[in-house]
């Protein structure tokens, strides 16, 4: 034995250790993979070994590795067998690796959870540390539950380092656990009032990251927070507030109005670029959220527009990035302010950065307008053209182009220009934009009508020179553009001029190697030309012309027909068939040209996107009745739940009607297809890869590849820049001739001109070059109104949208509700009083006491009784609801202290003794002293005294409270039978110290246990529990609960909670439950719902204690 | 919040990894390399932020970072973080490395944050960046106080350390003598730190 304990040292003594992994992972460069894999082995050999202190060698070796990529969750047991190390050296190791690698997946976090809680509470205050910072890392759902009321207690400990990391876990605990928000939330609002700054700070961080989430909810705290920022010197908690600042206003306008002056005066007084900047920010939201209602803030507008004007001017990037970032802020409300700095933004434009040039980019998109809109672009184009890389070029094409079609093509005067421009765009190298363009192409040709004839010209140069587009592999994205070339040449043939020439571009062999839905657009407009050459050529007898279309069709088509795209061979083959029997026809001199062309009939319009959830649905028409009746052999087992599934979710089962009537919308179907063909707004999202399909036939035809370096100048095309030429000179045109006219109109009326016409035009002045008809989206009529929400459902924090300031029954009973313990002491809590929750309560009671002072100026009692069962509190919950706004409201409370009770530990060891722990809290001016806690024992409950006291002799508190300032104290009490529920009243005496006098103070209270108090969450196997219930000593008892509506998870969660039981087994709907009390008995509960009824059958082996948990069950229940 | 806290070197190798949200073992490297990607391109006098990558974030997602000598620092943050606050912490979180764990560097300039001394402490620095930052959130600014508390700490590790750890200290203290380039152990029990009153902003 002894000879392997020396072995086992000796061993060790070799092991590596982190220094020497890092320093033999650096000396094999070479094999490195190798090496570690030979240092896998040797970890796994130590942490076979009992020695804790090589398994934390190893598993501190292990988080090193885990860095490097390796994967290292086979070794979570013995993560975590270190981390129950009694050591704090190794237990840092343990959470340090255990925060490293797991998460809400790692099996063995269940076994963590007592190990954790005997950390939370352990004497030294690192250990509770370390375990927090570990917790917050991989805390699950079910740690969250089973934790939560641990750290809500560990929120009030007396010292702050773990107090402030408390707080700050509770958020994490809110993620997982939303139910803890509302309990826990008194005490975190508490703490914002701490007097540690860190505790202030954590505090702070945490309710602004719960209100930038749910921001209505925490209105109410306003006053709080502006007392915070008037008084807090440090720049982290002022920047969170006012951060959080800026996510309220938007929620309540009058807070905007009271912030604005400290705002302005910390912009001007702050040295801190952080602050000021911040300051800034939220400034604007104010004015945002002010600039419906309020005229006139241009002062502050102004302020924020020059103090970011100094941050672009700075010569520090950051700044010049955030003051860019700002800027495009204000811009969403005060375009006009931000548009006089355009020289500015213009010049970030050119910045070597190119986080600052996009920045600048998003700034852009707001200052056009219809006057400088083509001149920006020209300035882009030349970006354009300069830009290295392609992602920066990328993002300069998605600008151009949401510049340009922003609200409708609002500043667009001449879409000539603009389809130039896109056609410009097409000559970029690489880019992966070419749907988009393409689909501007598309909207521009089918909206704007006017443009058509224009359009389809370039289209038709555009498939003329596809080659170029195409030629280059790396042009691929490109190729989109193709696309909608082809269908606009099809859809609008009748404005080609040389319909001829392009069918014969469309149908060259080259076409083939263009991905298969481009192919297929062409097949299936080369169709479409075809009918117009036809029409074109009508009368003629014996047209040439329209016969040599129909042979340059059958000629070419079979090399689609042979493609290895569906929808291109499908569409060909149909269309060559068509041809050939046209063919014939044309041979006898049959008109054809008429039923050609109407096969393509019709006119396209765009629909709105919404348009067909908008249909409304026609009075008398029942979209869940059957159409037919089903068919009757169905067998009644499966009836039933159909019915109750048609009736709850008639959305899904209207699908399975429409399968009904197949048949006959078949036919309509089919059309709909063709109509989806030709339709582009049926372009697909993403381009399919491109298939190089080689044809036979295609390889000897010659095919000159042209692959220049240098930006093509696609022959014919017109370039963009004349346009803009054209258009200045129009408008000058247009101005000279207005002018003429005005003169004219002066002379005629001279006394009513007052338009002084110096200045630049405006808006209004610019008329668009041709009669532009944009064609609106068609909406079914009668569309329904509808907004609909687009917020993400699997967002967690939406769960923590709760509003806290509306009573809720259940919350009341939470508090008096304590939650589990294991092997450690049991933790209880409930709070005496709804102390700062019912602030306005507070102030009634000091309004009737002033009241009261007045008439007896000496001696007033202030006797808060506060009954833990809370019937007082329903009048406390009635109280009118505060106003968010009493900003700056002074909290000075003539003479108060308070009594709270926060934890009743019940020692599992000593099953007869609890430890009461009572928060002291003096909400006086006054300094209070001497206090007394004395309680009056009841038979069955004792506090328990110092030997050689009386009986009913009074406890000193071991502290003095100062003004503002709360304490813990911690009393024991002896208690004998835990089967009914308890009060016990009690009273603190204390001395009020003021500058003059002292008085002598009384408060009364009740302490109340009930028995889900005493219960504590103990796991339990089902083959244990099934032997339990087995063995026949248990008394049964039953419950019913009408009305719960509520999932069941939760319903089961609510019970774990508040009445710690801990699920054993949960089949469907339909769980089985487990606790224990301190003095062991077993309660056990099977818990079943349908519908709306909840029935708990119980079983334990003490009646009355049982009888008492299920009324607390009911009243947990009755009250949700 | 801060999603993810990353230092690599210029070459792209991690020096350590702090992920606030779950990352499998492969992808937490993929974001390295596209965060490396994305950060090492960039040249040293333009702005400290970037959007987001694509793997970790989104559009409410920056990242800030400081570029030290080989060392990049890299924070993932979202839009409840300042930016020039976060900028200013990893100013701070580097002079606490240096002086929490490398006290001999006291004297020097704060942002010479040895990559060596880096790799031989990745846990030590965990330490230290677990009493700055928490849960994603920032637990506290003050300097004294962190100082202290890491000190305490370490003071705590000590005095259990003179038991058990003690053989493999002196085994790895024997490796350790012929190496010229490793760093030498350092206690920090038995120096007397005084912070510059430096402001946290």
């Amino acid at each position: 034995m002894a000879l392997k304990i020396v072995k086992g040292s000796i061993d060790r003594m070799f092991d590596k250790n982190l220094q020497d992994l890092v320093r033999g992972i650096r000396n094999h460069k070479d094999d490195e993979a190798k090496y570690i894999s030979t240092c896998i082995d040797e970890i796994k050999q130590e942490l076979k070994q009992d020695n804790i202190a090589v398994k934390a060698n190893a598993v501190c070796k292990l988080t090193y590795l885990q860095m490097l990529g390796y994967d290292v969750s086979w070794a979570a047991f013995n993560i975590v067998e270190v981390m129950s190390s009694s050591k704090f050296t190794y237990k840092r190791i343990g959470y340090l690796a255990a925060s490293q690698c797991f998460h809400e997946g790692t099996d063995v976090i269940m076994l963590t959870t007592n190990q954790i809680r005997k950390d939370l509470s352990s004497p030294n205050q690192y250990d509770t540390g370390v375990a927090l910072t570990g917790l917050s890392c991989f805390v699950t759902p079910d740690l969250a539950r089973d934790l939560a009321n641990d750290i809500m207690t560990l929120m009030s400990h007396t010292k702050p380092y773990i107090r402030k990391k408390a707080v700050l876990i509770m958020y994490k605990v809110f993620l997982k656990y939303p139910e803890s928000l509302r309990p826990a939330f008194p005490r975190l609002k508490e703490k914002l009032e701490d007097p540690d700054p860190g505790v202030q700070s954590a505090a702070v961080n945490v309710i602004c990251e719960l209100a930038r989430r749910n921001p209505k909810n925490y209105l109410s705290l306003a006053p709080l927070f502006f007392k915070l920022m008037t008084s807090s010197t440090n720049n982290w908690v002022l920047i969170k507030i006012i951060k959080l600042f800026g996510a309220l206003t938007p929620l309540e306008p009058r807070l905007g109005k009271k912030l604005i002056e400290p705002l302005t005066n910390l912009i001007h007084s702050t040295s801190a670029m952080s602050l000021l900047y911040e300051c800034v920010n939220t400034v604007i939201a104010v004015l945002i959220s002010l600039s419906s209602g309020m005229p006139n803030h241009s002062a502050s507008i102004q302020l924020c527009v020059q103090k970011l004007r100094i941050l672009i001017e700075d010569s520090d990037q950051n700044l010049k990035y955030l003051g860019l970032l700002a800027m495009s802020k204000i811009l969403k409300t005060h375009p006009k302010s931000v548009q006089s700095h355009k020289d500015l933004i213009l010049q970030c434009l050119d910045d070597k950065d190119e986080s600052i040039r996009l920045r600048a980019l998003d700034l852009l998109y707001g200052m056009v307008s219809k006057k400088n809109l083509m001149e920006i672009v020209k300035k882009l184009m030349l970006h354009v053209d300069k830009a290295e890389g392609t992602t920066y070029r990328d993002e300069l094409l998605t600008k151009i182009i949401d510049i340009c079609s922003q609200s409708n093509f609002q500043y667009i005067t001449n879409f000539e220009w603009y389809i130039s421009i896109l056609v410009e765009l097409t000559r970029l190298e690489g880019t992966r934009h070419g749907h988009l363009i393409a689909s501007q192409m598309l909207d521009v040709a089918i909206r704007v009508k006017a443009i058509r004839g224009f359009a389809v010209a370039q289209m038709a140069t555009l498939l003329d020179n596809a080659h170029l587009l195409t030629g280059n592999t790396q042009r691929n994205g490109i190729c989109e553009v193709l696309y909608a070339a082809a269908w606009i040449c099809g859809e609008f043939s009748e404005h080609l001029e040389d319909p001829m020439q392009t069918l014969e571009a469309m149908l060259r062999p080259k076409v083939a190697t263009l991905p298969g839905h481009i192919q297929a657009v062409y097949v299936q407009n080369a169709a479409k030309l075809f009918a117009t050459v036809l029409r074109k050529h009508d009368g003629e007898t014996e047209s040439q012309a329209a016969q040599e279309t129909s042979q340059l069709l059958i000629d070419r088509l079979p090399l689609f027909v042979q493609s290895a795209n569906l929808e291109v061979q499908e569409r060909a083959s149909c269309i060559l068939q068509l041809v050939k029997y046209i063919q014939k026809l044309q041979q006898k001199n049959v008109e054809v040209a008429e039923e050609v062309t109407a096969l393509f009939a019709g006119e396209l319009n765009p629909v709105a996107p919404k348009a067909q959830k908008k249909v409304p649905i026609p009075e008398g028409l029942d979209l869940d009745a059957w159409i037919n009746e089903p068919p009757s052999e169905s067998e009644s087992e499966d009836e039933k739940p159909k019915a109750v599934f048609a009736k709850e979710e008639p959305k899904h089962s209207r699908s399975r009607h429409t399968e009904v009537d197949e048949k006959e919308l078949a036919r309509r179907r089919e059309v709909r297809k063709q109509e989806q063909a030709n339709n582009p707004f049926y372009i697909k999202a993403s381009p399919s890869s491109q298939k190089v399909y080689d044809a036979p036939g295609v390889e000897h035809i010659p095919v000159v590849q042209i692959d220049l370096s240098v930006p093509l100048k696609v022959p014919g095309m017109p370039m963009s820049d004349q346009y803009l030429k054209l258009e200045v000179e129009r408008r000058q045109k247009e101005k000279a001739e207005r002018k003429k006219k005005e003169k004219k109109k002066k002379r005629e009326k001279r006394g009513k001109e007052r338009k002084a016409d110096s200045g630049p035009e405006s808006e209004e002045d610019i008329t668009p070059a041709h009669q532009v008809d944009i064609v609106t989206e068609e909406m079914p009529e009668n569309a329904l109104p509808s907004d609909d929400d687009d917020k993400d459902p699997n967002d967690p924090h939406k769960a923590l949208d709760i509003d806290l300031d509306k009573y809720v029954p259940y919350c009341r009973h939470l508090q008096f509700i304590h939650v589990l313990h294991i092997i450690k002491p049991t933790v209880y809590w409930f709070p005496f009083q709804k102390s700062s929750k019912h602030k306005k309560k507070k102030q009634k009671k000091e309004k009737e006491e002033k009241e009261k002072k007045k008439k007896k100026r000496h001696h007033h009692h202030h006797q808060h009784h506060s009954d833990a069962g809370g019937e007082d509190s329903v009048q406390n919950g009635t109280v009118e609801e505060e106003e968010p706004l009493p900003v700056s409201q002074s909290h000075s409370v003539s003479l108060k202290q308070e009594v709270k009770v926060y934890d009743i530990q019940g020692n599992h060891q000593d099953e007869s003794k609890v430890v009461v722990s009572v928060i002291f809290e003096n909400k006086s001016d006054s300094f209070l002293k001497s206090m007394e806690f004395n309680v009056l024992d009841s038979l069955n409950s004792k506090l328990q005294r110092p030997e050689g006291a009386g009986a009913h002799d009074s406890l000193t508190v071991p502290f003095q409270l100062p003004p503002g300032v709360s304490n813990e104290a911690r009393f024991v009490f002896s208690v004998q039978s835990i089967i009914m529920p308890q009060k016990l009243k009690g009273t603190l005496t204390f001395i009020v110290k003021s500058d003059e006098s002292s008085t002598h103070e009384k408060l009364d209270f009740k302490l109340h246990f009930t028995c889900t108090s005493y219960l504590i969450t103990t796991p339990c196997y089902s083959d244990a529990y099934a032997k339990l219930l087995e063995s026949g000593d248990l008394k049964g008892s039953s419950l019913r609960l009408e009305g719960i509506n509520m999932p069941f998870h939760h319903l089961l969660a609510r019970i774990c909670f508040h009445h710690h039981f801990s699920v054993v087994e949960r089949i469907d709907s339909c769980a089985s439950m487990y606790s224990r009390s301190i003095q062991g008995h077993h309660v056990c509960l099977l818990v079943k719902t349908s519908d709306q009824t909840v029935s708990i059958d119980a079983k334990c082996d003490e009646p009355s204690l049982l009888g008492n948990v299920l009324d607390e069950i009911k009243q947990t229940f009755s009250k949700c | 919040m801060i999603k993810a806290i990353l230092i690599f070197n210029n070459h792209g190798k991690p020096r350590l990894i702090r992920f606030y949200q779950y990352f499998a073992e492969d992808m937490q490297q993929q974001i390295i390399r596209e965060t490396f990607h994305l950060v090492s391109k960039r040249d040293d006098n333009v702005c400290n932020f970037l959007e987001g990558g694509s793997l970790i974030g989104g559009s409410d997602y920056k990242l800030i970072y400081r570029h030290y000598a080989t060392l990049y620092f890299v924070f993932c943050v979202d839009s409840s973080e300042s930016e020039l606050g976060i900028l200013d912490l990893i100013q701070l979180i580097c002079f606490f490395v240096s002086v929490c764990v490398f006290v001999e560097t006291l004297d020097k300039c704060f942002e010479n944050v040895c990559e060596l001394d880096l790799i031989f402490h990745m846990d030590k620095v965990h330490y230290i960046l677990q009493e700055v930052v928490m849960g994603g959130m920032v637990l506290e600014t003050n300097m004294n106080e962190i100082v202290a508390q890491v000190e305490l700490q370490n003071r705590m590790e000590k005095s259990e350390g003179g038991l058990s750890a003690a053989p493999a200290r002196a085994v790895s203290a024997v490796k350790n003598m012929n190496l010229p380039e490793i760093p030498r152990n350092i206690n920090i029990g038995d120096i007397n730190i005084k912070v510059p009153s430096l402001s946290p902003f």
